[in-house]
């Protein structure tokens, strides 16, 4: 089972009305795998997204996450997957330890497991000082690090990431990214949508949408040879402008 | 189970730290009840009158006398002359002026009729009705008094008696009322508010794509607003009954089964508000104007739904407020048990039936 694909899209399509926002597109990801979903403002990631993640039904097609149903198990898919988007996925009013605790208990840990994730996460990201106080009054990077470390709470298979560098500075991007390698080394399957091209060159492979499509999908080192330029961002405007 | 605790902990987290959430729950219900209750009142005390008395003879003197007397009444003014009348009311402290004709004692021996003008100042038309009905009745009874001795030969005599309020205290009225309207207010008003806040926040999406079933996710939304309304309601009880002596006549344990259930209907239509409503600024203006407005005119808190036109009548009944106005009525003043409720009740019940039910598809769909 481990060579299958962990995540199987078929002909995906999501039409609303006439206009079809997610128009047959077809890919596979690897266990393991760090999968940019790229596309400008519109394209239609953010609805593929949801499709994948069971918050929003697909018109036709097949796809199977981590070995489920979208249309069928999307409540086992659910327990599988960790997501984090770009508004934030935590809470200003609540203390750091708080949202910690909050979303493991939703995601249906332990008290002890509970305990034993946080004491790690306040290590590795050095959150000793700032546990007990408020989320809101940290600095975007934090609670940026933060959310994504929430969303790997319960060891998902596949982590979604829906803009996560959005607005934040370049350091804490490049922090960001080698937590993103980190969790992919440890097995974990990354599948990332971003609107920065310098990210793109830093995944395994990617994809680029246009108008609901998928126009672009393999390596970024083959991408820019089939694309004959020296840069991802050169990639996405030769194929964004058609 | 679990999972569902550690939700609606997190809940109380949220309102506890929201100083305007505090102020809404808690602050709100005890101001209001005291503002209606000691301010806010049908009843006159001392108002000032003016007399202007063209005869100053025996009889007005002690006419006059007994209006100063009366606690309604204190006379703050005499004036001269007809043309004094309009400016003492354009200075506004004088509420009513008594003008006695001349000659008041002769005609009213050698004609057996006088003539008082009572002039009001209707700028507040419900005041300048209750000083023209207090002053009538003074002078019913004076005249009575004179009349003592003397049998008419047909006499019609009112007895009055009035039931279940025999005081007629005001807040008795606004007792009920005020605790309809904030149990409205906190149950649907709140629970909209906080669940359209984590739609505008995002992290509805988060609770969405985790293992977490959507209609936990609204249980637990709702349910510390349930305990905290049931807070309320037993604050506003407590203080009417040894701030206001009101009494509760019925069961206690049925107003509180009433309010249970009235508490969960004003809960469903606030989940109702949020599934239309995107962020919080329209959820707050829908449950102000779609349902505090209309609770607060045409549930009979403060307009008599009896003198409503036909059209508006039909329309309360569908307002829930209205029916648990009634039960509030019908067990805190009369005392009557389900046997006489068992309609209101049903009513309510359906209501909140129909509310959770149109929520719960409507939710579904938001879902898609």
């Amino acid at each position: 089972m481990d060579n299958q694909p962990i995540i199987q899209v078929e002909s995906l399509t999501k039409r609303f009305g006439d206009f079809s926002a997610v128009d047959a597109i077809t890919f596979k990801v690897d266990k393991g795998e760090i999968f940019g979903f790229l596309g400008a403002n519109g394209a239609g990631k953010t609805t593929a997204m949801k499709m994948l993640i069971g918050i929003s039904n697909p018109t036709s097609g097949k796809a199977h996450v981590a070995g489920y149903d979208v249309f069928t198990q999307a409540e086992s898919i659910k327990k599988s997957i960790g997501y984090m988007s770009q508004k934030f996925a935590l809470y200003d009013d609540l203390t750091v330890k708080e949202n910690i605790t909050f979303f493991g208990g939703i995601y249906g840990l332990s008290g002890a497991q509970i305990k034993e994730k946080t004491a790690l996460m306040i290590e590795e990201l050095e959150l000793h000082e700032v546990a007990h106080q408020l989320v809101g009054a940290l600095p975007l990077g934090w609670k940026q690090k933060i959310s994504f470390s929430v969303a790997l709470l319960h060891n998902p298979k596949i982590v979604f990431l829906d803009e996560p560098t959005g607005g934040v500075d370049p350091i804490t991007r490049r922090q960001f990214w080698e937590m993103i390698y980190k969790t992919a080394h440890n097995g974990t399957t990354v599948f990332v949508t971003t609107h920065y091209m310098d990210e793109a060159e830093y995944c395994d492979r990617v994809s680029i949408m246009v108008n609901g499509k998928i126009e672009a999908l393999d390596t970024p080192k083959r991408l820019k040879e089939q694309f004959e330029v020296d840069s991802m961002n050169d990639v996405f405007l030769k194929l964004a402008r058609g | 189970m679990k999972r569902f605790k550690g939700f609606v902990r997190k809940e109380f987290y949220h309102i506890f730290r929201d100083k305007r959430s505090l102020f809404i729950l808690f602050g709100m219900p005890i101001a209001q009840i005291l503002l209606f209750g000691f301010a806010i009142t049908n009843e006159i005390n001392n108002v000032d009158i003016a007399v202007l008395d063209h005869s100053r003879d025996a009889t007005t003197g002690e006419i006059i006398n007994k209006i100063a007397a009366s606690k309604y009444f204190s006379i703050n003014e005499f004036i001269e002359r007809e043309t004094d009348i309009e400016s003492v009311f354009q200075k506004g402290k004088i509420k009513a002026v008594l003008n006695f004709e001349k000659n008041f004692s002769r005609n009213l021996i050698r004609d057996n009729t006088a003539t008082i003008q009572i002039i009001t100042d209707a700028t507040d038309p419900n005041t300048a009705n209750t000083i023209s009905n207090y002053t009538s009745s003074i002078l019913r009874n004076y005249q009575q008094e004179l009349n003592r001795d003397i049998q008419l030969a047909y006499q019609v005599l009112p007895e009055i008696r009035m039931v279940y309020n025999p005081e007629l205290k005001g807040v008795f009225m606004f007792v009920p009322g005020v605790m309809t309207i904030i149990l409205m207010l906190v149950s649907a008003m709140m629970t909209s508010i906080s669940i359209t806040r984590e739609k505008e926040l995002g992290t509805m999406e988060i609770l969405l794509v985790s293992p977490l079933k959507p209609v936990l996710i609204i249980i637990g939304k709702v349910v510390p607003y349930i305990f905290l309304s049931v807070i309320n309601a037993i604050v506003i009880i407590v203080l009417s009954i040894f701030v206001f002596k009101m009494p509760i006549q019925g069961s206690l344990f049925l107003l509180g089964v009433e309010s249970v259930l009235f508490i969960i209907t004003s809960l469903s239509l606030g989940i109702l508000i949020s599934t239309i409503s995107t962020t919080q600024q329209t959820a707050m203006m829908v449950s102000l104007m779609g349902l505090m407005l209309p609770t607060i005119l045409l549930s009979g808190f403060i307009f008599p739904i009896s003198s409503m036109p036909v059209p508006l009548q039909v329309i309360s009944n569908i307002i829930p407020a209205k029916w648990f106005i009634v039960l509030l009525k019908g067990i805190m003043l009369k005392g009557v048990g389900i046997v006489y409720l068992w309609k209101e009740t049903l009513l309510l019940f359906g209501m909140a039936l129909f509310f959770i039910v149109v929520s719960v598809r409507k939710y579904k769909i938001r879902l898609e």
